[in-house]
């Protein structure tokens, strides 16, 4: 099987954002970047797909800057087996991404399965993996918990609100986004860490995947911090009046309840 | 004014809040408001509809649609838009309305702005913003290139919506062609927990590592099943079992805009605080008076909660007798 896995590189969830110096992006000084938490679930399946299956290989992409090489070398040292970067600005949306992904894909051997995750923890859209899907004409299942690859389609479990359960069945070549609880993905040994860095990472333009500026259908045109909050109110006395008096304020003062 | 299309979610033959905050919403903002009505058997909803200010109700019926799936919704939402050169199209962003709305984009080559908190239309034109960051920063985004304008909008976020008896919606039947489907929705195994999602309810009843076990967040269920809330967790008690990550309420959980949460037990890491400071009324109740999540609290109790919530409970009780 030919199987590739999308991820992204987003800034650690302990960073504290700050904006740039004309509020159009944040500061990326000093910010830690990591793969995409959802993304480790879609590697690990990945990785888990291939060694089911011999002769198969997983090929990892990531579309952006030059730093996002870093995360492709991550899932290398996971286990993948060859990499592409694919060069975007900074500024992309989710629509430049997704071109860029498709395009790439495209242009590999027939692919079997795309995993992702069900979204980046950057800019939470949830949007790109179903672009990469509609590009390559291929199904999509989301959010997906659990998976059964039969011969000819996958059966995957989705989760969708209130702890309901989906049971969805797709035919192949179909992309899969992961939800937590997937798997347990692996952590990398020190001697596949080595032997990443000496994998391939392919590298691609825009122009060689048929992207270019004016595939960027949404911008930023400003970032802001949200406001800082008042200080509340500390309600005191034993727990009964403390109870008591919230409640009162909830029901009077906040009419929330 | 704008022609605005909604994508209307029902679910056993019930419609959405999320989706009657939008048609709501976009009637009162005095656009000529459209709604498309997938499903099977589904065509008594359009009254209802039409009260919260639908126009138009594009009813499309089949066996096919009486499970929702994103290649049947994303096709036939993309033929009506088109059909109807609609200036902006607006989903929920809801499981439901997150998995199809990316692939209607795409079809249309336009751009989607997701998850969205505040809208302003502009003759035909729309500006939104939306948290970044699971809410550490709030972007306005711009769309580039012609429309349709399309956007998925965080429940909650466009105020409640207000029926007017009365009004009536003209209702249109579709001509479907459902052929050549690649996915096929076998079952749906309904959640059992009788509570809303965390994404959806208007109060979010959150415990963390502090309850010590699972079976201390039947508290905390107590005072949900009181005010009809949701009940959420800090990623801490996901992580030490207590709760299905489903209810992890944070940057790598859900992000939600309740009109009260109350956060039992949490300290308030900053990817806690991401996924739950736009509530409009926070509530935080912890041991700790130097906890952070007093920072975004409007309301603080520094005592020990396994007193506190109990006595909580009782007080909502008599509160909701009255």
């Amino acid at each position: 099987m030919n199987i590739t896995v999308c991820i992204k590189q987003v800034p650690d969830t302990e960073t504290r954002i700050k904006l740039n110096a004309d509020s159009t992006w944040i500061d990326t000084t000093g910010i830690k970047w990591i793969v995409s938490s959802y993304d480790e679930f879609a590697i690990e399946e990945a990785l888990r797909l291939r060694d089911k299956n011999p002769g198969s290989t997983v090929t990892v992409l990531s579309a952006g800057p030059l730093r996002v090489v870093d995360a492709i070398r991550n899932a290398l040292a996971m286990g993948a087996d060859n990499g592409i970067h694919i060069e975007l600005p900074e500024s992309a949306d989710n629509n430049m991404a997704a071109k860029a992904l498709a395009g790439a894909l495209k242009k590999e051997a027939k692919v079997d399965v795309v995993f992702t995750g069900k979204e980046a923890i950057d800019d939470g859209a949830a949007q790109t993996s179903q672009l990469i899907a509609e590009y390559l004409d291929f199904p999509h299942v989301t959010v997906v918990l659990g998976a059964e690859y039969g011969p000819e389609s996958i059966k995957c479990r989705r989760e969708v609100e209130g702890g309901a359960i989906e049971v969805v069945e797709a035919q192949y070549p179909v992309l899969i986004a992961a939800q937590k609880g997937l798997n347990e993905p692996r952590y990398a040994s020190l001697p596949n860490i080595m032997k990443a860095k000496k994998k391939e990472v392919k590298v691609l333009k825009m122009a060689d995947v048929g992207v270019s500026e004016s595939d960027q259908k949404i911008r930023i045109k400003s970032l802001q911090l949200p406001p800082p909050k008042q200080a509340g109110k500390k309600i005191a006395g034993d727990a009964a009046t403390q109870a008591q008096e919230l409640v009162r304020l909830l029901h009077e003062e906040a009419k929330v309840v | 004014m704008a022609k605005v299309f909604i994508i209307a979610e029902q679910r056993d033959g019930r419609l959405k809040k999320a989706t009657l905050e939008l048609v709501s919403y976009s009637s009162t903002q005095g656009n000529e408001t459209h709604v498309i009505l997938l499903g099977d058997n589904v065509a008594g909803l359009a009254g209802e509809l039409g009260q919260y200010g639908a126009k138009v109700v594009h009813l499309a019926q089949a066996p096919e649609l009486k499970l929702y799936s994103a290649e049947a919704t994303s096709r036939v939402v993309t033929e009506v838009v088109r059909a109807h050169a609609a200036d902006i199209v607006l989903a929920s962003h809801t499981p439901t309305g997150r998995d199809f709305m990316p692939r209607v984009a795409g079809r249309l080559g336009v751009g989607l702005a997701s998850d969205c908190t505040q809208l302003t239309f502009q003759g035909t034109d729309l500006q939104v913003r939306r948290p970044v960051y699971a809410g550490k920063a709030l972007a306005e985004v711009e769309f580039v290139g012609p429309g349709p304008r399309l956007a998925t909008v965080r429940a909650n976020s466009l105020g409640a919506p207000k029926p007017e008896p009365g009004r009536t919606a003209e209702v249109v039947n579709l001509t479907l062609n459902l052929s050549g489907l690649k996915t096929r929705v076998l079952e749906v195994a309904q959640g059992n927990t009788g509570r809303p999602d965390v994404t959806e309810a208007s109060i979010v009843v959150s415990g963390g590592r502090s309850l010590k076990n699972a079976e201390n967040f039947k508290m905390l269920e107590e005072v949900a099943d009181v005010l009809g809330a949701a009940v959420g967790a800090s990623r801490a008690a996901v992580d030490a079992g207590y709760r299905p990550h489903r209810d992890q309420v944070g940057q790598t959980g859900k992000v939600v805009s309740p009109t009260l949460y109350v956060a039992c037990g949490i300290s308030g890491a900053i990817q806690h605080l991401a996924g739950m400071r736009t509530s409009k009324v926070i509530v935080a109740i912890n041991s700790d008076p130097e906890a952070p999540i007093f920072q975004v609290a409007d309301y603080g109790i520094v005592g020990d909660l396994f007193q506190v919530v109990p006595a909580l409970a009782q007080e909502f009780k008599k509160v909701k007798e009255h």
